[in-house]
Parts: C-alpha cells; sequence; structure tokens
C-alpha cells in the first residue's frame, strides 16, 4: 500500500484495541446513502518508475525555448546551492512555525527575509510573504483603505500590470472600494501628472506606482509619491525586487517615501514553473505595521534570556481575530521565501546588482539589434529597465508563432490588453540572455519581417531540437 | 548568529552572477540609487554552512512525528518533488504559447478530472493558491450567483463556532456579517439553532465535515435541505479531506462549492507555512462563476479557458494560473495513489486517529466526544490535569517537544477547554503512534510529580520557551547593524 506502513498484525492489534472488528465498521456514522462507489475516473495507480517514465515523457514533450517573455515573470540564474538547502526534508516538510522552539530554523529565515526586503525596498517593516504580486497588490489596496480610514478611491494607472489590475478588482469589489484608472502617456508610457489632475479635489485613499512600470519604462516616482501625499492619499509602491538593486528604494521617493510596498518576488530564486509557486511580499513603515496582513516574524528572548525568534502581531490574524482580521490569509508561500533568502545571501548586494545591471545591458542590446530593421519600432522614448515594447510592422502573433517554430518565445504579445499600440510586443531580456541568444532573435526576425521565411513557412514545430 | 554577522564587505561569489559590471548609464541619475542594500557579503560555503545548520533547527515530518490536528502532516514522497523539478517544466514561462506546454497542461488537466471525481463535482477550478484563497474563491462565486439571479438582500454567512479562523475572516473579505451557530453536545451542528439562523439574509453556509471537532456531521443530508429551503448556498471546506477520500463526495453531501488543500489531502509539502494550493470544485449552478483559467482538452488539443470563454467568471487570483508546482506534485502522489490508495489513506487515518484515542482514554486521558467514533482527527482535553496540578496544554505541547514530538494543535477549536487536537495521517506506523501515548502518558505522570519540569519545558530544543509578549510589545522585525 503506497505509503501505509502497516501490518497485517498491526492492523489486527489496532482494531482490538478500538474494539471494533473491520475499519469499515469506523465509517458507521456516514449515513449509508452518502457513500460513494469506485472512483472511476481516479486511474489505478503507478510505481514511482512508472509516474517517472510518464513525467519524463510529458516535460521532453513541452522541450527547451529561448524565452524573451517577461511580462511579471522574468528567467534569472539560480544558483544551485538554493534549491538544494530550500528542498531539504528540514525546510520542505515542516509546517508552519506555530511551535516557535521546534522551528527556530524557519523563523531565523523569515527575520533574515524582513531584514533583505526592508532593507531592499527602503523600508521599516517587512512581512514574511503573500501569495504572489497580484493578490499583494490587492492585499495592498486592503490596508491602504484601513489605514486611511476616510476614503474608499483608489487611482491604479494602466502602467500596472494589467492581470494585476484583474485580480485587485476581483478581491476587492465586495468591499465598497472603488478601484480607478489612469491613463498612460503615449509618447513616453508613464503616468504623468497632467493625468491625475481630475482626481484632485476628490478622497482618495492611495496611488499605486509601478516601477519599473508594466511597459518597462521608469516612472517620474519622485512627483507622484509627492502628488499623492499632496492630496492626502498613501503611495503604494510596485516593485520589482531584481530592479532594486539599481533604481532608487521606494522608501527614498520623493519627500516622504512610498507608505506600502508590494512586488512578485519570484526574480528572486524563484523558477518560472509555467507561473508558480512564486511568492508576494509587502513592505511598510513601522506606523503601519498593525494593519500588515500576514505572517510577521520577531525577534525576542527565551525563558533564560537568549536570543530567539517567534511569530508576532499575531492578533492582526484569521486564527485569533477572525472576522476582523486583517486578511483571510494563513498559508503564505514559506519555501520560496527560504529559497530568496539563499539566493540574496549567495548573490550579496554586489551579485544582484551586477545581475540587474545586466539585465538591463542586454536588453539595450536586443532592442538595438531589433530596431535597425525595418519593420520594428520603439513606441515609448522614455528610459526603460529590463522591458520594452516594440510595434510591429506584420501581425504580431503572427511574428511570434513563426519565431516560436525556431525555438524562441519571442515577447508577450500586447495585443489583447492594449489594442490602442497596434501590433505590439513586450520584450525582455534577463542576464541569462546574452550575445548568442540575441544574435540568434535578430537573425530570425529579420528573415521574419522581411518575409524571406524559413521552410516550412510559419510552422510550428513540436520539437524545436529536430 | 544571523547571516549578516557573518557578513564582511566586499565579500562576493563571483561565480553566481555575471564577470563584470554592465554599463547602466542609460538610466539617469535621478532613477538610481544611493546606497546598496543591507544584503550578506557572506562565501558560498559560509552561505550553505548557515543555511544548512539552521534547517537543523526546526522540527519537520522528514525527523519527528508531527501530529498537528486539521493540517494533515503526512509523508510528503520525494518523487512528487523530483518530477516537478524536472527542467523542462521548471524552465516554462506563464504565457508561453499552450502549444509548447502540452505535457504540462495534460498533467493539470487530469488533475481537474480526477479532483471533479473525488469531489462529485462538475467542474473544478486550479487557479486558487492556498486554502485561505479558496475559501475565498468559493464565498465569491456564492455572492456572484446570487447577485446574478438580482437576490443582493442576502448579507450574512453562517458559520460553526468551531470553524477554522479562516472561515469567519474570508466572510468578511467578501463584504458578508458573520452569524455563528453553536455546537450540539455531541458534536454536530446544532439544528435548531442553524433552522432559527436562516432566513431571507442567508447567503449561505461554510461548513468542514468532518469537523474541526474530528466528527462527521451526521445530520448533513438535513442541514443542506435546511439552507437550500431558505436560498442559501452550502460551502464545504476540504480541510478535512483525508477522512472521507473515496469514501464520500462533498457533492452528495449536499454541498455546492468546495475548496481542497492539496497541501493536506494531496501531500504536498507544507514548506515551513506554504506554498499551498486550493482548487475549487462546483455544482452544475456555481461552475459558470468558477475563477480562470480552467483547463480544457478539445480536438487533441489542451488550452486554457479564460474570462472570453467565461464571461461569469469571478475573474482571476493570481498573476498567472495557480500554484502550477504545487499542482504538478500533487498530479504526481494521486497518480501513485490511484483510485484504491486514494480510499486507503481514509481508512488508515482513521484506523489510526481512532487506535490513538482509544488508546489515550485507556491511559487516562479524557476524549472531547468519546460517544463518538474518531474520523481523521479527535480532541483531548487536560482540563482536568489543569484542575489537578496546574499544567495547563501549552505547558504539555512543549514537553512533548523535549521528547520529540511534534506538539498536536493547541487550543483549537476554541470551545473545547485545554484541547489538543491530534492528527496522525495514514502514513505513520503503529510503533510511532505507541511510542506517542508513552510520552503522554509519562508527561502526565511528571505533571503531577514534578510539575515546574513540564511548566519550564521545553528544555532540549535549541532555545527555551519564548517570551511572546515582549516579541509584540518591544518590536524587533529585523536585524540593524550596530554603528
Amino acid at each position: 500500500m503506497p505509503f501505509i506502513p502497516h501490518t497485517e498484525a498491526d492492523i489486527k492489534a489496532m482494531l482490538e484495541a478500538v474494539g471494533v472488528d473491520s475499519i469499515e465498521t469506523l465509517f458507521d456514522e456516514i449515513p449509508a446513502e452518502l457513500r460513494c462507489g469506485e472512483l472511476t475516473n481516479v486511474p489505478p495507480r503507478m510505481n514511482e518508475f512508472e509516474v517517472t517514465r510518464l513525467m519524463l515523457e510529458r516535460a521532453e514533450q513541452d522541450g527547451y525555448y529561448i524565452n524573451f517573455i517577461g511580462a511579471g515573470a522574468y528567467e534569472h540564474h539560480i544558483p544551485a546551492a538554493v534549491w538544494e538547502i530550500t528542498t531539504r526534508g528540514e525546510f520542505y516538510s515542516a509546517y508552519t512555525p506555530y511551535q516557535a522552539e521546534a522551528s527556530q530554523g524557519t523563523l531565523q529565515v523569515l527575520y533574515e527575509f524582513q531584514t533583505m526586503m526592508a532593507s531592499l525596498t527602503g523600508m521599516d517593516v517587512a512581512n514574511a510573504s503573500l501569495y504572489d504580486g497580484a493578490s499583494a497588490l490587492a492585499e495592498a489596496v486592503l490596508m491602504a483603505v484601513r489605514t486611511h480610514r476616510k476614503a474608499r478611491r483608489v487611482l491604479i494607472p494602466t502602467t500596472v500590470h494589467p492581470v494585476y489590475r484583474q485580480v485587485t478588482h476581483s478581491i476587492v469589489t465586495n468591499q465598497d472600494i472603488e478601484l480607478l484608472s489612469v491613463p498612460f502617456s503615449k509618447q513616453g508610457g508613464h503616468t504623468v501628472l497632467d493625468a491625475l489632475k481630475s482626481h484632485e479635489g476628490g478622497d482618495l485613499a492611495a496611488l499605486v506606482i509601478p516601477q519599473p512600470n508594466f511597459f518597462g519604462v521608469l516612472e517620474d516616482v519622485d512627483e507622484l509619491t509627492n502628488w499623492a501625499h499632496r492630496h492626502n492619499a498613501l503611495v503604494i509602491a510596485v516593485v520589482n525586487p531584481v530592479a532594486l538593486a539599481l533604481l532608487a528604494p521606494p522608501g527614498e521617493w520623493g519627500d516622504a517615501g512610498a507608505d506600502i510596498v508590494v512586488g512578485e518576488g519570484q526574480p528572486l530564486g524563484a523558477p518560472l514553473s509555467s507561473g508558480g509557486p512564486y511568492f508576494g511580499f509587502m513592505c511598510c513603515r513601522q506606523a503601519h505595521v498593525r494593519q500588515m496582513p500576514g505572517r510577521i516574524v520577531g525577534r525576542t528572548v527565551d525563558a533564560t534570556g537568549n536570543p530567539g525568534f517567534t511569530l508576532t502581531l499575531q492578533a492582526r490574524e484569521q486564527h485569533i481575530r477572525r472576522s476582523k482580521a486583517t486578511s483571510n490569509i494563513c498559508t503564505n508561500q514559506g519555501l520560496l521565501v527560504t529559497a530568496a533568502t539563499i539566493h540574496m545571501a549567495l548573490l550579496g548586494p554586489e551579485g544582484l546588482e551586477r545581475v540587474a545591471a545586466q539585465c538591463h545591458a542586454n536588453t539595450l542590446a536586443l532592442l538595438e539589434k531589433l530596431t535597425a530593421m525595418s519593420g520594428v519600432e520603439r513606441v515609448f522614448d522614455r528610459p526603460v529597465f529590463h522591458e520594452a515594447v516594440l510595434r510591429l510592422s506584420s501581425p504580431a502573433n503572427d511574428v511570434l508563432r513563426a519565431l516560436e517554430g525556431q525555438g524562441i518565445l519571442g515577447g508577450y504579445n500586447l495585443t489583447q490588453y492594449y489594442p490602442e499600440l497596434g501590433e505590439a510586443i513586450l520584450v525582455c531580456a534577463t542576464e541569462t540572455r546574452g550575445h548568442e541568444d540575441i544574435d540568434k532573435y535578430t537573425f530570425h526576425m529579420e528573415r521574419i519581417m522581411s518575409k524571406r521565411r524559413l521552410d516550412p513557412p510559419c510552422a510550428v514545430k513540436a520539437n524545436p531540437k529536430d | 548568529m544571523l547571516i549578516f554577522e557573518i557578513s564582511k564587505k566586499d565579500r562576493c561569489n563571483p561565480s553566481q552572477a555575471p564577470l563584470e559590471k554592465a554599463a547602466v548609464e542609460k538610466i539617469p541619475d535621478r532613477f538610481r540609487r544611493k546606497q546598496r542594500p543591507l544584503l550578506p557579503q557572506v562565501s558560498e560555503l559560509q552561505a550553505l554552512r548557515h543555511y544548512t545548520r539552521l534547517s537543523q533547527q526546526n522540527f519537520s515530518i522528514d525527523t519527528h512525528f508531527y501530529p498537528l490536528g486539521s493540517c494533515t502532516m503526512k509523508y510528503n514522497p520525494r518523487a512528487c518533488n523530483r518530477l516537478a523539478m524536472l527542467p523542462q517544466l521548471l524552465g516554462r514561462h506563464p504565457y508561453a504559447p499552450e502549444t509548447t506546454g502540452q505535457g504540462f497542461l495534460a498533467c493539470m488537466y487530469e488533475l481537474q478530472e480526477m479532483l471533479k471525481d473525488i469531489t462529485g463535482m462538475a467542474a473544478v477550478s486550479l487557479t486558487p493558491l492556498a486554502g485561505a484563497q479558496g475559501e475565498f474563491t468559493g464565498v465569491a462565486m456564492i455572492r456572484a450567483y446570487h447577485d446574478s439571479r438580482g437576490d443582493t438582500g442576502r448579507s450574512e454567512i453562517l458559520v460553526p463556532d468551531a470553524a477554522h479562523g479562516t472561515n469567519p475572516a474570508t466572510a468578511t473579505m467578501c463584504g458578508y456579517s458573520v452569524r455563528e451557530i453553536p455546537t450540539g453536545r455531541e458534536g454536530d451542528v446544532d439544528l435548531e439553532e442553524l433552522k432559527a439562523a436562516v432566513g431571507p439574509k442567508t447567503a449561505g453556509l461554510m461548513l468542514t465535515n468532518p469537523s474541526t471537532l474530528g466528527v462527521f456531521e451526521r445530520h448533513i443530508t438535513e442541514i443542506a435541505r435546511v439552507v437550500h429551503d431558505a436560498g442559501g448556498l452550502l460551502y464545504y471546506d476540504g480541510a478535512n479531506l483525508n477522512a472521507i477520500l473515496g469514501k464520500v463526495k462533498p457533492g452528495d453531501m449536499g454541498f455546492d462549492v468546495i475548496h481542497m488543500n492539496l497541501h493536506k489531502t494531496f501531500s504536498t509539502p507544507h514548506g515551513g507555512g506554504g506554498p499551498g494550493a486550493g482548487p475549487v470544485g462546483a455544482n452544475e449552478t456555481l461552475q459558470p462563476f468558477l475563477p480562470v483559467p480552467v483547463v480544457t482538452h478539445e480536438g487533441g488539443e489542451y488550452r486554457w479557458l479564460t474570462e472570453i470563454s467565461l464571461p461569469h467568471s469571478i475573474g482571476r487570483l493570481s498573476a498567472f494560473m495557480g500554484n502550477a508546482g504545487v499542482l504538478l506534485r500533487a498530479y504526481v502522489y494521486a497518480r501513485l495513489l490511484g483510485r484504491d490508495g486514494m480510499q486507503r489513506v481514509a481508512e488508515f487515518s482513521t484506523l489510526n486517529a481512532n487506535y490513538m484515542a482509544a488508546q489515550l482514554a485507556k491511559a487516562g486521558f479524557q476524549l472531547a466526544y468519546p460517544d463518538r467514533r474518531a474520523s481523521h482527527e479527535f480532541i483531548i482535553t487536560l482540563k482536568q490535569l489543569k484542575d489537578e496540578t496546574g499544567v495547563i496544554a501549552m505547558d504539555v505541547a512543549k514537553r512533548l517537544l523535549d521528547k520529540g514530538y511534534h506538539a498536536p494543535t493547541t487550543y483549537f477549536p476554541l470551545l473545547v477547554p485545554e484541547c489538543f487536537l491530534i492528527e496522525p495521517t495514514e502514513s505513520e506506523d503503529k510503533d510511532v503512534l505507541d511510542g506517542f501515548i508513552d510520552a503522554m502518558t509519562e508527561i502526565a505522570a511528571e505533571a503531577k510529580d514534578s510539575p515546574e519540569q513540564v511548566k519550564g519545558a521545553p528544555h532540549t530544543t535549541p532555545v527555551r520557551r519564548l517570551d511572546d509578549v515582549r516579541a509584540a510589545r518591544q518590536l524587533d522585525l529585523r536585524w540593524r547593524p550596530r554603528d
């Protein structure tokens, strides 16, 4: 029996101790008419070697591609040691550290993580994670409304990831919170003060500021932050943690800094893995910490005065406060935070800065080569971090399909969420996309755009290695 | 020692970063960071040794019996981890076209189909990221259903007083007020109180079955009828699905929408607090409101269904498709168990719980519901021990750590005083359970003979009992350098 260690003798002895004649008797309180028959849509069991073969075949079927898609999830080098340590059973198979004395390993990792994230964002405190970047933004909106007390309207520029905006809407919509969008500059692809003017005078709980924004463009975070604070609104920053190795931390934006900082933690040690598990992070000012959702670890002392770590401020949480909790979140993304902490420790400030700089440089190199050909142009003229929007003279979908046929994922198609940009794609080259990959992309793009298509035309090969 | 205290200025790991620092002069100065973040500067070996040593300060399933009630701390098979971490699966971008992910999507589709069968639901969405997000999904779908009918006067969610804290917190997040229903003496929902509470304000009832009291709700059919007759819907909290896997389907009990905790029932790792996965199943009434994306299989191809084809969906709950890596682990686990293995999970988790309950009762411990069958978990109350010796449940929990056992869930559910909620799971063998019972017996004796030893526990863990009050009053949430 898979994963069940009982021998026949054990079963007999245990049934005798309980005083029943069969295991089936233990289910006699369940009304007979509710009992189900065989699970016909669950296949019979396989052995480990059979499942291994199945999974290897499926993985092979999906193959490898040279990836130039970013759009919220980024391919970075992850040191081998990160997941070697993270998947040690002591981290992998432990529960949420409620019994602090038996969980000092996890708790100290979380305290170190909080320290790193607070410093990276320039904020006072960090929590121990939320689910992902999008749901972290939703939690930040709820937190801003609780903190502000008077207003329930939040401005979210259209330069914020479109799915983050959808997720925020799904999560906060039942609590009478109004989300207002702000259009972006057609020239710069950023949020300009003029676009905010119409909201002056109204009661605003918060302004969301992405840096870099969904288009990869850098926003004028100082003037946006000051505008929000002048109008008595909180500032929610949405940031990429790798970019923060180069970019001003939200705690230093404008005269007073951002109030709440959230983002997607995936670039810190989480593999792309089709979308998860990743983790969301959240940082804030000390003054607002009691409004923060999720677990928080604090350092304290034990009965003999030695330092130790424990979950703290639990009176905010659902298992204590129930319907009055700051959020319903319980399980978060602990293992991913463990990976992120080890990842940051292995890279250090110098390593993370080199990664960020190389991402930036590779993206600029890609842009230079792609825009040198006819039919490919930059859409926005502002500085970018490691992504940019390109407009194509051919349908974006066709071009991306043709690149896929050559084993290249050429970018994220923007036509669904931003039809006003025309046949536009969002491209990204991280530190793992060196000259060789960029040259390959350029070579095939050139051929596709000049209609000198390879044979067979536009076909998508099942396996790019063939 | 913290990693920051090992750190030395100008140390780095050259092999983990690009060979040199690229120029960034195209980023104007006003956007740039002026001061480096406080990240550790340690060698690869130093980092490895530090985090390996920290790991050794944890209790975990791989090292200790971990009978944490309502958490299903069963063995996490290593094959699930290995096969979810195949390089092609790890390297796939969430926005890579479906044509490049047919192998991955096949796993997701088959997992959806298996979960439909197990729960007796018409459709399943895998996207919720954890149990609490699954709960949110379920209640938001109930709300969307009532709204779609113009039935906007329903403002209350009913929750038994034994419920997890996430239930009332979820109802609040969905804009509902919470009405608690008391529990009867034998652990079932008090039917008369329920009948008095339902009415035109009732949006729905959130229920865990078997309940958090470790017993099967015997009147579930009647409860479903009462709620449905009042126009409300039933939400099933899948926290305790392990107890009934392949024995009863929530759909057959009358539930309209359910979430599952794959990190419990399907053995994906708890990871020191996540990641989880909280897929949601719905009957035909609520199916149109499921969150997107959902996998479909048409014309020999797997693809995602989005809001475009499911316009009544409550929308999206995460940036991408959910905790894919967790779902893959659950898929591998389900294939390793197969249909018969599912039933055996329920059988042996129930056998283990009933055996422990019987043996603890023989050893003099008081069961909270002695006349009931235990499900996969059960409750003992240590109130008598407290009255006699002054030793409280928390002291016993800490003393168990000294004896090499993780403590059961303590002080939950809230309505049983000085309680332990004990869930052994099916993957533990009789000798381990006997060892735990012996440890409990020893501690009960110590509580009488040398109560200070129990009250001062733990004695053998890396730290002694921690000052939680000080942690909350003198907040120290991050390390700062001395200078």
